[in-house]
């Protein structure tokens, strides 16, 4: 059985790590559903000016074609101006990099942002992308068929969570 | 037992014919999923790539302006391409059949139909016989349904109201024709509204209309009483050469919706009217440039329905 780290502490890391690079032009963007808690979190601990966007990259999934829309998306709010933004995209779990290929062409789409640096609780390896996380709470081994997770429990503490992978 | 003809084997939407027989689970999809696409019309770039090389071809074989350019704005925002075709003085008037007419745009590999047709059924017809990747989507169809319509009428409904479970919905006018009447009441009685009126002339109320669920009023100023959400039905011109009608006036003396009759109504009623409207016949030009009037919102919404449903169906 693998020993997860503490989700919790490891955002209390990402807040210690981000609080130096925050500045006026400073904006985040978390992923539905996970990557959008941890930001929640981060966004409110770094008391960051703009507003915090939040993503549903259902539209941009390169996997349509085979899978179709098989969830109900979210809708995507971007309340702030995305061009010239120094933009922390945030996620809870870093894997193949698609989900992150797929949220940077969103992006585009609301505008030219200064930059992107993509913030993770937790990389579990396996890319298919060339994409990497500036910021990584800490790096987990993901025994293969099982998905990690991050899950909000009912007090809003953060945990990460294994569970097959259904689609494996 | 027969399958829904709309629905693959998996339970997912395969066409869109009909609101009648679908469960409401797949409504609410299509209503969450336009929720999304609702935000994509409201940024500067109004854009996905969802579509990307996929063709959707209008069949329009019964004329219409708002419904053919809002399902080709919804396929061009989800980047699809379109083509439009005007059957209506093409190949039907040459003779050529309906089903080799689709046989005919299928070789020109087609991925979506929007069918409208004055015949009604007519979109089931060419469901029964696309390619499994092909898609048909009803944009009206005689008198029988107008789904896209329904519901995005569900979607402005849902949107100025959140939720179905207490309303008190009328529908005024002539239910005898409206395709779209069909469609709304299909879709509110599946989402749980518990009080559908329909209101109009003994005339132009369809035979047994209360077996779908629905209370009948012949008097408009009982029918609006406390209603959250007034429907107004365009009052087809022709109908009125018939003996259904004596006049456009005295039709309006009685059905007609004005700033009086609405006074009737919930205070913080919504009037809707799918368009095209008949100011001065159905409804007065106060009341449908009113405050109580959401009647340019449901257009804009149109286009977020439609293209949720065309991403819904050409993913299953």
């Amino acid at each position: 059985m693998t020993k997860l780290p503490e989700a919790e502490a490891l955002c209390q890391q990402l807040v210690r790590e981000l609080k130096p690079r925050v500045g006026p032009k400073t904006a985040m963007v978390g992923l539905y559903t996970g990557g959008a808690w941890l930001a929640e979190r981060l966004h409110k601990e770094l008391a960051i000016k703009a507003p915090l966007g939040l993503m549903d990259i259902a539209f941009y999934r390169d996997d349509y074609a085979a899978r179709g829309l098989k969830h109900d998306p979210k809708r995507t709010t971007i309340p702030f101006d995305v061009n010239g933004a120094e933009l922390l995209l945030v996620d809870d779990v870093l894997f193949s990099g698609r989900t992150i290929r797929a949220a940077m062409n969103e992006l585009f789409d609301y505008g030219r942002p200064a930059s992107i640096s993509l913030v993770v609780l937790a990389d579990r390896g396996g890319r298919q992308l060339p994409i990497c996380a500036q910021h990584v709470g800490a790096k987990v081994e993901v025994p293969e068929g099982q998905r990690l997770r991050l899950k909000r429990e009912t007090a809003g503490k953060l945990v990460l969570a294994l569970e097959a992978d259904r689609a494996a | 037992m027969q399958r829904n003809p709309q629905l693959n084997e998996n339970g997912e939407l395969q066409h869109l014919l009909s609101i009648e027989g679908l469960p409401r689970e797949i409504l609410t999809q299509i209503l969450d999923t336009a929720e999304s696409f609702a935000g994509v019309t409201e940024r500067e770039v109004k854009k996905v790539p969802l579509l990307r090389g996929k063709s959707v071809f209008n069949l329009f074989f019964e004329a219409s302006t708002r419904t053919r350019t809002t399902f080709e704005i919804a396929a061009k925002r989800l980047s699809a391409d379109v083509i439009n075709l005007n059957i209506a003085v093409s190949s039907a008037t040459k003779g050529e059949s309906l089903l080799d007419t689709v046989a005919n745009l299928s070789a020109m590999q087609a991925d979506i139909f929007v069918v409208r047709h004055a015949s009604s059924g007519a979109p089931f017809l060419i469901a029964r016989h696309v390619k499994p990747h092909e898609h048909v989507i009803n944009a009206g169809d005689g008198r029988h349904a107008h789904p896209t319509q329904g519901l995005l009428d569900l979607f402005t409904i849902r949107h100025y109201k959140k939720d179905f479970s207490k309303l008190t919905v009328a529908i005024v006018g002539d239910v005898l024709h409206s395709r779209v009447a069909r469609s709304l009441i299909h879709g509110l009685t599946t989402l749980g509204a518990p009080e559908v009126r329909v209101i109009g002339p003994q005339t132009l109320m369809p035979a047994g209309v209360e077996a779908l669920g629905v209370r009948v009023f012949h008097d408009m100023k009982a029918g609006l009483k406390d209603a959250d959400v007034v429907v107004m039905l365009r009052l087809q011109n022709e109908r009125m050469r018939g003996a259904l009608l004596p006049s456009a006036q005295e039709y309006f003396k009685h059905y007609g919706l004005t700033l009086d009759k609405l006074a009737l109504a919930r205070k913080d009623a919504i009037v809707m009217h799918p368009g095209p409207m008949n100011r001065g016949v159905e409804i007065d030009s106060n009341v449908a440039d009113g405050p109580h009037s959401v009647i340019l919102p449901q257009v804009t919404f149109g286009i977020a329905v439609r293209m949720a449903v065309m991403s819904i169906v050409a993913g299953n």
